[in-house]
């Protein structure tokens, strides 16, 4: 697969780490953040740690939808599900979220709801068409990379004259979730959470540009360094992170140019921006209440607003006494200092939604890391493989 | 004045008509479906004889049985169906033990209202897949249960074998040193059943693998008679009959992602849908462990036969205490490969 | 967070709709939030949209950076 394969190649994977060993300097801590939750699985999945010298560390970030989704949403999201009639469409992402009383989307399924998976949101305009005595709800998540299609699928219904159609929105900004982390106690005035710099996401980025992380970078005298998604984009991001923290610098740096400009696509925004407008305060599952930092639908078309027309309350509900997704979102704590990580809390039976998304840090660790607690048994096979063919 | 035909019973509408409560309830409406669908479709003396068993002689050797139930969905797919599915299926976990596969026995529940043109095409793709295996269904057995009870249909297949005497394959078999060959590609049947979910598709189709194995496993056994383990990677994928392997021999494994023969349509689907090829099911393959000095031989059989022809070596048994299944990842790290935790659905994030 | 891939515009079978083609797998997805794109161009996709255009020099130029990395200064120089 072109534009996949080549970022994936494990020859120049040990070049760039032998790079990052020769430069990170020793005695020197590196404490970087990968924002994006596909960031958070690439390293797990490609096991990019092993790659990296002891004193680079990378923290993983809010930076998943689902798992910043507060409970009470997903109970929004059932209770519009049992309407009678009603089709709620949705990402498959949310189905197994635990909700309150533990519940779930996919149980609601199994009670008899119905509930859609969708691959897009215009899958879900074409489940209105589709059926036009019964009330289609999209249930809308993401953040400004899965905006723009939800922009879409609203201007359509208006043009389409899809009465039956709505939105319940559930859209997230990516700064203001990276404000609220380094405006958190531990970072800022306690320091007991080193943070020296960011991974900035690499498909939001394709949407709002590298501009908005000049702000952070200034204000907060942190690099960012944009990355794609394949493990090289990470690997290198992470080399360009260690030259700018040895030079002292604190830039935006691009390296995932190929998709990424300065100011982003100038269409998508243009269309957020007339369909949607900012909320004054929002929950995130963990982070509590971020001022400015999601979104709702104007004015304009309130008609196909869940929320409005269904007088959808909002009712928060508090995670599991034992969960520490919330310190763990943050960074503060990791998926091993939780009480009940991979015990009560597995991905079969998740507690919190750290674990219910295949790139929640608990999921990505319980998944992929926690074998690196245990000494694992290094055979070398390779040489009898090459044996045969 | 019209006059009734004497003796004339109206056949079964299998153009229009569809299940109801009476073709479950024991009476004569039961018996004229019997009779026009399952007898007419698997036509042998067995079932000629309208008992409600069926019996056989047993050549010498250990009697093999397995059963399995099928509730797929869709039932119609690219390559297949539930009916050819519950055929190969149950034949193939009789054949992992080196069994040959003898006779089959199809427990249907049929939805009220499913209609039965639908039931004449699973119920004759079966009948299809059982003549190609030469593995008749020799008996079975029909109910019906009200609308929104059942999924349309759920068939469930019993399989009967022998295995012939010296041959001693199962799961605790593998000892370090073994070579783990996989038969052919991986991920096909999941990717073709996911991708045919609403709201999932692609232009391009991509087909089920299923497929009866039992003809491969004889060829498999004439080569390297001292398999030491066969199983085939079903739900939970490779990844997880690797740990099941694993777990029952009480040994690691190290496979190489390098090695592992995939479909390049199925590993884009696999992109697209955010899912892990080596977890995602397939109804036509197999895996098999065997001794080092077996492995050549084996591999042979396996590419000269039509369903191994994508066959490959890839990887080997060790010692490690805590049955891990690791594999060298393309990338040039070394991961754990973990058993399937939850379904695994496609994602956007 | 937010699955995207690189997939090539193999048709254009309506306004505002695009065939394209990742390793022989072929999805319809909407050009809704891009401009101008033809056949032949790769685009990345999330969720059946358009994102943007992927820039095949940006691309080459990228993968020559990582070759780089890997070589020591003396061997740079």
């Amino acid at each position: 697969m072109k534009y996949i394969d080549e970022f994936r190649d494990g020859d120049l994977a040990r070049g760039i780490a032998s790079a990052i060993a020769r430069e990170a300097r020793p005695g020197r801590s590196y404490n970087l953040m990968e924002f994006c939750g596909g960031h958070t699985h690439a390293i797990s999945r490609y096991g990019l740690k092993d790659l990296l010298p002891a004193n680079v560390h990378m923290i993983h970030g809010p930076g998943c939808p689902v798992c910043v989704l507060p409970i009470g949403r997903i109970d929004n999201a059932i209770a519009l599900a049992a309407r009678p009639q009603l089709i709620l469409c949705t990402y498959a992402d949310t189905m197994r979220v635990p909700a309150s009383k533990g519940t779930s989307l996919l149980k609601a399924k199994a009670q008899g709801a119905d509930i859609r998976m969708v691959y897009s949101s215009a899958d879900a305009i074409r489940i209105a068409q589709e059926n036009p005595t019964r009330e289609v709800v999209f249930f809308a998540i993401g953040f400004e990379t899965t905006t723009p299609p939800t922009a879409v699928a609203i201007v359509q219904a208006l043009e389409l004259g899809l009465p039956n159609f709505s939105v319940f929105c559930n859209h997230v900004l990516t700064p203001s979730a990276i404000s609220n982390i380094l405006e958190s106690k531990e970072v800022r005035e306690l320091g007991t959470v080193p943070l020296d710099g960011f991974i900035g996401p690499a498909h939001v980025s394709t949407v709002i540009g590298s501009q908005p992380y000049e702000y952070f970078a200034e204000e907060y005298q942190r690099p960012v360094v944009i990355a794609g998604f394949e493990p090289l984009d990470v690997m290198q991001a992470i080399l360009m992170l260690v030259r700018q923290l040895n030079d002292g610098r604190a830039e935006v740096e691009n390296e995932f140019t190929r998709a990424v400009t300065r100011d982003g696509n100038a269409k998508a925004k243009a269309l957020v921006a007339e369909v949607f407008e900012l909320r004054r305060s929002f929950e995130w599952r963990g982070l509590g209440e971020v001022p400015y930092s999601a979104l709702k639908i104007k004015q304009k078309y309130a008609a196909f607003d869940a929320e409005a027309r269904y007088g959808i309350t909002y009712v928060s509900v508090p995670d599991n006494k034992a969960c520490e997704c919330g310190a763990i979102l943050r960074g503060i704590k990791k998926p091993t200092d939780c009480k009940v990580f991979g015990t009560v809390c597995t991905p079969e039976n998740p507690i919190g939604s750290c674990m219910v998304s295949s790139e929640g840090a608990c999921a990505a660790h319980y998944t992929y890391g926690r074998f690196k607690d245990v000494a694992l048994v290094t055979a070398a096979p390779d040489q009898v493989l090459e044996v045969v063919r | 004045m019209s006059e009734v035909r004497k003796g004339y019973i109206r056949p079964v509408d299998f153009k229009h008509g569809h299940v109801d409560m009476t073709h479950g309830g024991g009476g004569r409406a039961m018996a004229q479906l019997i009779d026009e669908l399952f007898m007419k479709a698997f036509d042998n003396t067995w079932l000629r004889q309208a008992n409600d068993q069926a019996a056989f002689d047993v050549g010498a050797g250990r009697m093999v049985m397995a059963t399995d139930s099928h509730v797929v969905s869709p039932l119609f797919f690219p390559g297949g169906d539930i009916g050819c599915l519950s055929v190969h299926g149950t034949i193939n976990d009789v054949a992992m033990s080196g069994a040959v596969p003898l006779y089959l026995a199809a427990g249907f529940i049929l939805e009220e209202g499913f209609p039965l043109a639908d039931l004449k095409r699973v119920v004759e793709s079966m009948a299809a897949a059982a003549r190609d295996a030469n593995v008749p269904v020799v008996t079975g057995d029909t109910k019906v249960v009200e609308k929104g009870k059942g999924d349309g249909v759920f068939i469930t297949t019993t399989g009967v074998g022998v295995v012939p005497a010296g041959i001693d394959i199962s799961g605790d078999r593998a000892r370090p040193g073994d070579r783990i060959l996989v038969s052919g590609t991986i991920g096909d049947h999941g990717v073709a059943i996911m991708s045919l979910r609403e709201n999932l598709t692609f232009e391009t189709t991509i087909r089920s693998d299923t497929a009866a194995l039992h003809g491969l496993v004889a060829a498999m056994i004439a080569a390297a008679p001292r398999i030491h383990c066969l199983r085939d990677p079903t739900r939970g994928g490779l990844a997880t009959t690797l740990n099941e392997l694993a777990s029952q021999s009480g040994y690691g494994m190290v496979i190489a992602e390098k090695r592992i023969p995939m479909n390049g349509q199925v590993e884009a689907a696999c992109e697209f849908l955010g899912l892990d090829p080596l977890y995602v099911a397939n109804e036509g393959k197999l895996i098999a462990i065997c001794a080092a000095e077996d492995a050549d031989a084996l591999l042979a059989a396996m590419r000269a036969h039509p369903l191994g022809r994508d066959a490959a070596i890839i990887g080997e048994v060790i010692d490690d205490p805590h049955h891990f299944v690791q594999m060298d990842t393309s990338f040039g790290g070394r991961r754990v490969v973990d058993w399937l935790t939850g379904e695994q659905l496609p994602r956007i994030c | 967070m937010c699955l995207a891939i690189p997939a090539r515009v193999v048709d254009l079978p309506e306004p505002g709709v695009a065939l394209v083609d990742v390793g022989g797998v072929q999805k319809r997805i909407s050009l809704a939030l891009v401009e101008d794109v033809a056949c032949g161009d790769y685009v990345i996709v999330h969720v059946g949209y358009a994102l943007t255009r992927l820039d095949p020099e940006e691309a080459q130029r990228t993968l020559d950076i990582f070759a780089q990395a890997g070589l020591t200064d003396q061997e740079a120089a």
